[in-house]
């Protein structure tokens, strides 16, 4: 099935001379929930707002659906619907009115019945005659993705959507994104929570210095998430690993001291119970061990360290 | 056309007239109605009549150009200004529509919103002084084309505007002075020569004067001249706003 979005060789740098993307391929497959991951200033808004017709893009380009988004923006914008990273909101309006006002905008026919819904399933329906100023900042966030959904998209852009929210409504939020996944939309949304990305998404991407660098199953990611390192201290100097061990793919440090195992935690077997009885028939004597997991964490880090 | 996102946008703007209606129509009301005591009253008994006119009669067509032209830019330039200023404007720009209707829906919005104004003015000065309108279908061309060309102007001012000072600034030390020196409350032809040609240099002037002639018959600039400077801003200023749109200044990066 062809992507609903396709990013190619997209560059934007920035009237300052700033490049903030630098080349990015990327495409997002119909239905996924896909995590954007970086640090602050990585270009994951930069990328957002490109795509969504808020800034332009330097060179490359954007297909949605097949529409592009410069010379076919208005197929390609009615399909998306965006939360930015930011609150902005108009404060004297009521919530039905603002959501109303985006259906409106985004050219749809009148559907309170939607708009209902929408309110109801973002626990708004008790607020729908309040003014937005009145909110709290929580409900504010939701109003935003009531806006968003006020027009039925096919893709939804939640930017940093947990930034600020308390747990109970990041729960809630969760529970609709999901409902919505169920009901095929895809979903694009940026954080940088590992946990986050780790709960809800079916495929992460990493973003650093305006450069896609990493793009993966999230269940590719959890099997190296599963994967430890033993690491044992020797007593004595060894200058090789006995030919007994092959098996067991050791790495011997430079120094001849230290030799490490890679395990998966998850596999019927660790190994290393026979792994230590047959050092010990090779004669090699341990002095100490330790265990190692890389969390995604490490991955990630890992990855935006390297120059 | 996007019909439903200019309606939305129209719908929107208006909305927000009718929730601020004391400082969107009674304001402007209160202070034209003191121009009238101070101007009509106080020092038009000095004055008796301008061109066959009593003075009182003669200053309602540029009190309610004064009207209409500062609160079309103050609508308009505030209308596109503040999205901008609170950041809202993320969700005109990913909508899918285009500047075309982004600019009727705004623009239509606050000059809308100035010809209701403008009438409701001079129903006001109605009560002061007796009113003759010679030519209501000009009177109401003249009355939309300056409401549409100056909410335009507003337009302009509110995307260029990076702060509540630079949204102030035009209308306060440009378009006030203009109107004050452009005939509103005199006739041209009452200035000494040298300065009646300085004062044609005002693209005010050509506003007034049209408007004026429309009520009274009496013009300080041929009519044909004053409709063709008015149609020669407003094609100014949608050229200014088309480049705008094109280049994304001060609304994309």
């Amino acid at each position: 099935m062809s992507p609903i979005i396709s990013v190619k060789n997209l560059s934007k740098t920035y009237g300052s001379g700033f490049k903030a993307l630098n080349n990015i391929n990327l495409d997002i497959n119909r239905g996924e929930i896909f995590a954007l991951l970086g640090p602050n200033g990585a270009g994951k808004t930069t990328l957002i707002s490109i795509i969504c017709g808020i800034a332009n893009p330097s060179t490359g380009n954007v297909a949605i659906d097949g529409h592009d988004i410069i010379s076919d923006y208005r197929a390609a914008r009615s399909m998306i619907g965006l939360v930015p990273q930011e609150l902005h909101t108009d404060a004297f309006e009521s919530v039905w009115a603002t959501v109303s006002f985006s259906r409106g905008l985004f050219g749809k026919p009148k559907n309170p019945a939607h708009i209902e819904k929408v309110l109801k399933d973002l626990s708004l329906w008790d607020k729908k005659d309040n003014k937005i100023v009145t909110l709290s900042g929580g409900m504010k966030r939701r109003v935003m993705i009531a806006k968003a959904l006020s027009h039925e998209p096919k893709i939804l852009f939640l930017d940093e959507p947990t930034a600020g929210v308390d747990v109970e409504l990041r729960k809630g939020m969760w529970e609709v994104v999901r409902a919505l996944q169920e009901s095929g939309v895809t979903i694009i949304l940026t954080t940088h929570y590992i946990e986050e990305a780790e709960e809800m998404a079916d495929r992460i991407g990493v973003i650093n210095k305006g450069e896609i660098i990493l793009v993966e199953d999230k269940a590719t990611l959890m099997q190296k998430l599963g994967s430890k390192q033993l690491t044992l201290h020797l007593q004595n100097k060894v200058d090789a690993i006995p030919s007994t061990l092959a098996a067991y793919n050791l790495e011997l440090s430079a120094d001849g001291r230290e030799v490490t195992y890679n395990y998966d935690t998850k596999g019927d077997r660790t190994g290393i119970t026979s792994l230590l009885s047959d050092l010990r028939n090779a004669g090699i004597r341990i002095s100490d061990l330790d265990t190692k997991q890389s969390s995604l964490e490490d991955i990630f880090v890992s990855l935006v360290r390297a120059p | 056309m996007n019909f439903r996102a200019i309606k939305a946008i129209y719908l929107f703007e208006m909305a927000r007239t009718w929730r601020t209606l004391l400082q969107s129509i009674v304001s402007p009301v209160v202070s034209t109605s003191l121009y009238f005591v101070v101007f009509g009253a106080a020092i038009g008994s000095r004055i008796t009549e301008v061109e066959g006119v009593s003075y009182g009669t003669f200053i309602v067509p540029g009190l309610v150009m004064l009207s209409v032209l500062t609160q079309s830019i103050a609508n308009a330039s505030f209308g596109i200004y503040f999205p901008k200023f609170v950041g809202t404007i993320y969700e005109i720009l990913s909508a899918p529509i285009s500047y075309l209707e982004i600019v009727i829906g705004y623009v239509g919005a606050a000059a809308t919103k100035s010809i209701i104004l403008g009438l409701i003015i001079l129903a006001t000065a109605g009560l002061f002084v007796p009113l003759h309108i010679h030519h209501p279908v000009w009177m109401l061309t003249f009355l939309v084309l300056t409401a549409v060309t100056f909410s335009l102007f507003g337009f302009i001012i509110g995307i260029w505007a990076d702060g509540f000072e630079k949204l102030q600034m035009i209308p306060m030390l440009v378009v006030t002075p203009l109107t004050f020196l452009g005939g509103s409350f005199y006739s041209v032809n009452m200035l000494p020569s040298g300065w009646r040609t300085i004062t044609l240099l005002n693209p005010v002037v050509y506003l007034i004067s049209g408007f004026r002639w429309s009520f009274y018959e009496i013009a300080d600039v041929s009519v044909t001249l004053s409709i063709g400077m008015t149609i020669g801003f407003l094609v100014a200023c949608m050229a200014i706003v088309a480049w705008i749109f094109k280049t994304g200044y001060r609304l994309k990066n």
